[in-house]
């Protein structure tokens, strides 16, 4: 053995999950068969094995939900004091904590993430956001939205693939708290967690038609997005259906947040602690196989660093572990579709056909399933699509600056503004820097860093509105 | 007298010193801390945890640094340190037996042809507070006596005053005195404060000619803690990079566990390199541990926890 000390395989089991063959849309509080009659296949994106059958929601599963949710919101929820309504948020939390090993390892299954980051990123955040919200459900007339702040009523609402659950729980947690019913709908490739979440709705015995939760495919988010039945659209995915729902949802009286894309600028100074940055740099890009919106998917290092970061990079690069994403030491997971594999490699041929010089670690693709590994473009110019597009992979442009001006010039030169970074060791650069950054969150010596008390959410192209922190009440109350 | 790796100019005074250590990158804490928790989640089992297992026996320094130490206890201990398990002739030896100066005598003789190194902490341990003459005879003496390897101190109120240039010198001075003997200098992170410290500390003592830097003298908490090692760790793969010399780390105090152990060869592996995955580039100070990594050893051959009744106490 050439490894000394060669980790063997540490795999979470999988025997906590136990997987119904069939998931049908939860409404009124029950799974009930979709109307459609039609139904979809999940797999598993690291071996292509299906998970499970789950309905394909359709205009008249739309309709009953959205009617269940108006019921509710009329007859129970609205009408229902905060403190009561916190206590079902309450319940939910500590359900999901109790139930975390098995969600995490469900998530890991279907979205194809490591289960250290379900474990202790995904399922940790997605407890906290209710245990979070729960708090402000009685204490809304001091959050800063007037006397009397009157929930919405019933809000659509869409979430993608790259944080299943935990992009459930942004949407879900603040419309609730603010009595307001939901009908929710999961992406297409990762629908289990969701449905599983309903059970825990029925386990905590939240009144029927509160949660609605319709699993389908792009038409089902249309169907859902067109309901005139629905007083909010709440949307978290790319900017191009961002774009088509704020288009269908104008001119009327409902109400939108979107939160989208991004293409996060991590500017890394010359006094930067650059084993830090290093690491900052790593999860900034590849935490979830670069699938998060908010990623410092271009790195700006001030050049006179750049010789000296950039080996240190490529040396932790190098240690990162990829593979099973049920193993506890996988560090990258499996692409989670096919679809995204293909736009993933597009973009990243086109940066080797721009003339940016593309470098990933020599490590082994499993070969099952779907994967890309760590790849560093260096040699990137602005003009180069991997520095304008968002690739939504494990893909990192890097780019250099001379001066901080030129470091804000470049960061800020997107149609996106979701997310930026900043390393630098001195004070007064930290906020020159963050001052005039146009994102909407900017992290100071660290990436990637979420919690349910802080507002999320982007300038431009990234989005309007925010998700989180006192915030994100605001777009749920009236 | 040994030479510097610092330019002379560099050496020369405290400001020149300064100019180099404050223009090391910093660390930034949190970041720190983040990346050693992160590490420790590595699950490390089966057949991966029986060789770290023998591996960290290997790097065992088996310790007694008490006022009340006896020869009998330093024969015992020795006894122990070439066969860890007397029930069991698989377990390897460890690396050295760790004494004070004047119980060396007693440690080599105990040792002699068994390839356990026998090593001595020297220069007024653990405050390093003596003259340096003092500490220079103390070095001396245990090397003379056969000690293999010098665990020194440094001045830590001349480091956090800005001395760095007393500090080096008297690691130079020490590093002379033991001839052939290794020398491992103590940093004893739990009194540098800051993390920077740390860093700084461990590319002077590096520059004076260690052969091991090494986290605390076990006296003092907080002793070796994931951060600390992590960036000592950071520290000699830098330094092998530029140089392309290996220099030794030697978390000390606090590692009781065969989880604290894993953890610190985790950090061995994935920080410095699997290079260092030697005991002649990294050990493990402690006393207790050895105990915890034979029971542990043996759950993994026969399957059960014998009692801790089966292991000698020291």
């Amino acid at each position: 053995m050439d490894q000394i000390f060669e980790y063997a395989p540490a795999p979470e089991s999988r025997s906590v999950v136990s997987l119904r063959d069939t998931y049908e849309p939860f409404i009124d509080g029950a799974f009930t068969p979709a109307a459609t009659g039609e139904y979809l296949t999940t797999a598993n994106p690291a071996d292509e094995e299906p998970l499970a059958r789950v309905a394909v929601s359709g205009a008249a599963d739309v309709d009953r939900a959205v009617a269940a949710a108006r019921r509710a919101f009329d007859t129970v929820w609205g009408p229902m004091p905060g403190r009561e309504r916190g206590k079902y948020l309450f319940r939910i939390a500590r359900i999901l904590q109790e139930r975390s090993r098995e969600l995490a390892v469900l998530e890991s299954l279907d979205n194809g993430k490591p289960i250290k980051e379900t474990r202790d990123v995904d399922l940790p955040l997605v407890a906290a956001h209710f245990f979070y919200y729960a708090g402000w459900a009685d204490k809304l007339e001091h959050a800063g939205f007037g006397p009397r702040p009157r929930p919405l009523g019933v809000a659509a609402q869409i979430i993608p693939w790259n944080f299943p659950l935990l992009m459930l729980a942004w949407k879900i947690a603040p419309a609730l708290a603010t009595g307001n019913t939901v009908v929710l709908k999961p992406a297409e490739t990762t629908p289990l967690t969701a449905l599983v979440f309903a059970e825990i709705c029925q386990e905590a015995d939240l009144p029927p038609g509160v949660v609605n939760i319709l699993p389908g495919a792009g038409e089902t988010g249309r169907a859902l997005v067109a309901h005139p039945g629905t007083d909010k659209v709440a949307f978290t995915g790319s900017t191009e259906v961002g774009r088509e729902i704020a288009r269908a949802v104008a001119g009327t009286d409902r109400r939108v947040s979107l939160e989208l894309g991004g293409k996060g600028a991590n500017i890394v100074y010359d006094d930067a602690a650059l084993d830090q940055a290093v690491e900052g740099i790593v999860s900034g890009i590849f935490f979830n196989q670069g699938h998060v919106c908010c990623a410092g998917s271009r790195l700006l290092v001030q050049e006179s660093i750049a010789e000296e970061l950039l080996p240190r990079l490529r040396a932790r690069i190098e240690r990162l572990r990829l593979g099973d994403p049920l193993d506890k030491n996988t560090d990258i997971g499996a692409i989670n579709s096919a679809a995204q594999l293909d736009r993933i490699r597009d973009l990243a041929r086109s940066g080797a056909d721009e003339g940016a010089e593309g470098w990933s670690p020599a490590c082994e693709l499993p070969e099952r399933g779907y994967w890309f590994p760590p790849t560093v473009f260096t040699g990137v110019t602005q003009a180069h699509r991997i520095a304008r597009e968002e690739i939504f992979g494990p893909v990192l442009s890097v780019l250099t600056f001379r001066t901080p001006e030129e470091a804000v010039a470049k960061a800020n030169n997107t149609p996106y503004g979701l997310s930026a970074g900043v390393w630098t060791e001195k004070g007064s650069r930290m906020l020159w820097t963050a001052e005039r950054l146009r994102a909407g969150v900017v992290w100071s010596n660290t990436f990637n860093k979420f919690d349910p008390a802080s507002p999320f959410g982007g300038y431009k192209e990234s989005g309007y509105g925010r998700e989180g922190g006192r915030h994100g009440l605001e777009a749920y109350l009236g | 007298m040994p030479d510097s790796a610092f330019a002379p100019e560099t050496a020369a005074s405290n400001a020149s010193l300064r100019a180099f250590l404050h223009g090391l990158p910093g660390v930034d804490e949190v970041g720190a801390r983040a990346r050693a928790a992160d590490l420790s989640t590595r699950s490390i089992k089966t057949t991966a945890k029986a060789r770290a297992i023998d591996l960290a026996i290997r790097m065992v320094d088996l310790t007694t640094l008490e006022g009340a130490d006896t020869p009998g206890k330093v024969r015992a201990l020795s006894a122990k340190a070439v066969h860890p398990d007397p029930a069991d002739p698989s377990v390897p030896r460890v690396a050295a037996v760790c004494v004070y100066s004047d119980l060396v005598g007693v440690a080599v003789e105990a040792l002699a042809g068994s390839g356990v190194k026998v090593a001595s902490v020297a220069t007024a341990f653990p405050a390093g507070r003596a003259p340096l003459s003092a500490k220079l005879t103390d070095t001396r003496r245990a090397v003379a006596d056969g000690a293999a390897e010098i665990d020194m101190v440094i001045d830590r109120g001349a480091f956090l005053a800005g001395d760095y240039r007393k500090v080096h010198d008297e690691i130079i001075a020490v590093k002379e005195a033991c001839g052939d003997a290794h020398l491992k200098v103590i940093l004893e992170t739990g009194e540098l404060a800051t993390y920077d410290n740390v860093r700084r500390a461990s590319w002077l003592a590096i520059h004076a000619g260690a052969d091991f830097i090494k986290t605390s003298t076990g006296k003092v908490a907080p002793a070796a803690t994931l951060p600390v090692t992590l960036i000592m760790l950071e520290a000699v793969r830098d330094h092998h990079a530029a140089t392309g010399r290996r220099v030794g780390v030697k978390p000390a105090g606090g590692i009781r566990t065969t989880k604290d152990a894993v953890r610190n060869l985790v950090l061995v592996n994935e920080v410095a390199g699997p290079a260092w995955l030697d005991p002649d580039l990294f050990r493990l100070g402690a006393s207790s541990l050895l105990n915890d990594l034979l029971m542990q050893r043996t759950r993994l051959t026969t399957g059960t926890y014998p009692g801790p009744d089966y292991y000698t106490l020291d």
